[in-house]
């Protein structure tokens, strides 16, 4: 088997992988080394592909020979698929040429487990090691950690990453029992517990030592798949919430669904994609991760999952009347934050545009709030916008219908509008 | 009395016509970089390094972030460039440092919009330029909207701080030329991309599978793609290449969609 073939059953086997950020990492040239890390905050994104999600890194397993048989993943040992093994110096040489190209910011390993999870890691330290140590590689370095791996074999794996992750896989404990008999939730969370106890252990060496090895320095995220099981979104994002809290996550992601194999535990095989779930999802880790909200404001065991018609903060908006209108000219910043409509960015303009003088609704527009959203919710020196009808339900109608464009096409047409705002 | 500013294009003489504006008391009607008949009085102006440099300074000494606004609003494509700096600058004598808070103000709103627009470009490009290495040399080429590599440059000579490497900008008619150490945007009026090696053209292979194979098909979403990576773009990018740019000895990416943009360079 050649590269060309390697690279297309490695990867065709890593795409179900959400991850595929490059920030938080900060590191400039140095010399005899190639490349740096992306100095911007939000990462860099070298290229999107057909279904408009980022490619960031060289997204690709070490091997897709498992000896684990979950039933949702289409590289379980049970399943009749081709199988390829990257050579730790293969996979070194193609991420140094893709990265000297710009065709990536560096590689995402991940990998099936071939013979034991140690074994497999052990593979992986090698290939991470010949691109830091050998090809001198100073970009970006995604590894995943594989469930069952020794403590000693973690710790060096985040020496050489900057970023680890361990994924969740499913939702609850149940659905892993079920679907993934070789993975226990102890087995996920003592590694995810090690590495954030290895990150806090690292930052206070950075305080006592001048230049203590760093350890992952982009911290850890995770991923779960969403639809395979029945749980709520509620459960999921408290889930997410803990995993913050808890296990200073830098990132959750989410992965609907695809249905690749035929098995009466799962969906039918041509159940589409939950994608707008997925995007109900996202918004509202934003609003955890950003804008100060917390779970259980947003969902509760009356309302366990997202309204498909409006997105969470709309939704939340709408069913806390007490909160609003807000005096833009007045507010904190976390109350600019609670408006649908207003952002980061433009809550951080209204807070400086509004020191110079007053604003008013066209001065809103132009700092670049989304009027179609946030004029329900809003006066400008006491006063709500001209000719403005204030009826719960036709706001309702309005905001699904301004967001209605923009979402994931397949599943809203299902849903009359009218039928569940009216 | 309408009066026409003609001066040489370059940043320097945009400041020396703010300068002589205020010698003659004159609010310019229109800037012009070359020879063009008008029914308008016309006032040359010429470019003098002093006059440049004391303009510069009274930004600076308003606020450094006023003067970047100046320096990156020069390199922008917005219609109307010079009069759009002009009126900030114009406001900006006025009122000082409070006008830089005033987001919405109309001397601020369209240079702000302008900034943000070469900023958005310059992000999306530290990803999207593409290089094809020659024997160790790696080349580059673009064709953005903004003139970009003022302060693209910085990105790429950190990364690629030990490569030799070219990366041509085709609108502009420039490119950044970089050995380890030493850089500079040199002028270029052509530049043509030699034909690849056969491991050339194998790298570019294996992006492209790897590009199509990462898709998920079953989320095919050519808007959503096209949202985060305008087509314009594409023009420059291996993956979205003819299948001949694949083999070695192939020409070059394809010439024929560069339409003439009126040069405007130091």
């Amino acid at each position: 088997m050649d590269v060309m073939d390697k690279l297309t059953v490695l990867a065709d086997a890593a795409k179900y992988d959400a991850a595929c950020t490059s920030s938080g990492a900060q590191r400039g040239h140095r010399k005899g080394a190639i490349g740096n890390t992306s100095s911007s905050v939000a990462g860099c994104c070298h290229t999107f592909s057909g279904d408009g999600r980022c490619v960031t890194l060289l997204k690709v397993l070490m091997t897709n020979c498992c000896v684990f048989d979950c039933k949702y993943c289409v590289n379980r040992c049970s399943n009749d698929t081709r199988r390829a093994i990257f050579s730790p110096e293969e996979l070194a040489e193609l991420t140094i040429q893709f990265y000297r190209r710009n065709y990536i910011e560096g590689l995402f390993l991940s990998s099936g487990v071939l013979v034991s999870p140690d074994y497999t890691t052990e593979r992986m330290i090698r290939c991470l090691d010949l691109l830091r140590n050998h090809h001198r590689f100073n970009g970006y370095i995604h590894a995943k950690a594989i469930p069952g791996t020794s403590p000693e074999l973690v710790t060096r794996l985040g020496l050489l990453a900057d970023r680890l992750s361990v994924n969740i896989e499913l939702p609850s404990e149940k659905g892993l029992n079920t679907l993934a008999p070789n993975k226990s939730r102890k087995a996920i969370f003592r590694p995810m517990g090690l590495i954030t106890n290895t990150l806090r252990e690292n930052k206070e060496e950075l305080v006592k030592y001048r230049h203590p090895p760093r350890f992952a320095p982009a911290g850890q995220s995770t991923q779960m798949i969403i639809g395979a099981t029945p749980d709520s979104d509620r459960h999921i994002l408290s889930l997410t919430q803990s995993l913050y809290d808890k296990y200073r996550l830098k990132r959750v992601f989410y992965s609907a669904y695809v249905p690749v194999v035929e098995n009466t535990l799962l969906p039918a095989i041509d159940t589409k994609p939950p994608l707008l779930r997925e995007h109900r999802l996202y918004q509202a880790d934003w609003l955890l991760r950003f804008y100060g909200f917390r779970a259980e404001e947003l969902l509760d065991e009356d309302t366990p999952n997202f309204n498909p018609l409006v997105d969470p903060k709309c939704s939340w908006a709408l069913s806390h009347p007490e909160f609003f209108p807000v005096e833009v000219n007045t507010a904190s910043r976390e109350e600019l934050l609670r408006i649908p409509g207003i952002g980061m960015i433009s809550a951080r303009r209204i807070l400086s545009a509004r020191r110079a003088r007053k604003l008013e609704h066209e001065d809103l527009r132009k700092l670049g709030v989304v009027m179609k959203r946030a004029q329900y919710f809003i006066t400008c020196k006491g006063k709500l916008l001209d000719g403005l009808k204030l009826q719960q339900d036709s706001i309702l109608r309005s905001l699904a219908a301004a967001e209605r464009a923009s979402l994931p096409g397949a599943e809203l047409e299902q849903l009359s509008l009218f039928d569940q705002a009216g | 009395m309408e009066t026409i500013y003609r001066y040489d294009g370059s940043f320097e003489g945009f400041l020396c016509c703010v300068f002589d504006s205020y010698v003659y008391h004159e609010y310019p009607a229109r800037f012009q970089c070359e020879e063009e008949p008008s029914l308008f009085p016309v006032r040359q102006v010429g470019t003098d390094g002093a006059h440049a440099a004391r303009v510069l300074a009274s930004l600076e000494k308003i606020s450094p972030y006023a003067r970047e606004l100046a320096v990156k609003g020069f390199l922008t494509c917005v219609p109307e460039r010079e009069a759009v700096l002009y009126r900030f600058i114009r406001a900006l004598y006025v009122q000082g440092r409070p006008l830089l808070r005033q987001l919405s103000h109309d001397a601020m709103l369209p240079l702000l919009k302008a900034v943000r627009h070469l900023e958005g470009e310059v992000h999306l490009l530290k990803g999207f330029v593409r290089f094809s290495d020659f024997g160790g040399m790696l080349a580059g080429e673009i064709r953005p909207k903004n003139r970009v590599l003022p302060l693209l440059q910085y990105h790429f000579c950190d990364r690629m701080y030990n490569e030799v490497f070219l990366l041509y900008d085709r609108t502009y008619r420039e490119a950044l030329v970089h050995r380890p150490g030493q850089w500079a945007i040199v002028p270029m009026e052509e530049f043509k991309m030699a034909a690849p090696s056969e491991e050339e053209a194998q790298y570019r292979r294996l992006w492209k599978r790897f590009y199509d194979t990462i898709e998920i098909k079953e989320r095919h979403n050519p808007k959503l793609r096209r949202t985060h990576m305008p087509q314009r773009y594409w023009e420059t990018m291996t993956e979205f290449q003819d299948e001949a740019y694949f083999h070695a000895g192939a020409e070059g990416l394809p010439q024929e969609h560069v339409p003439h943009i009126p040069l405007e360079r130091p």
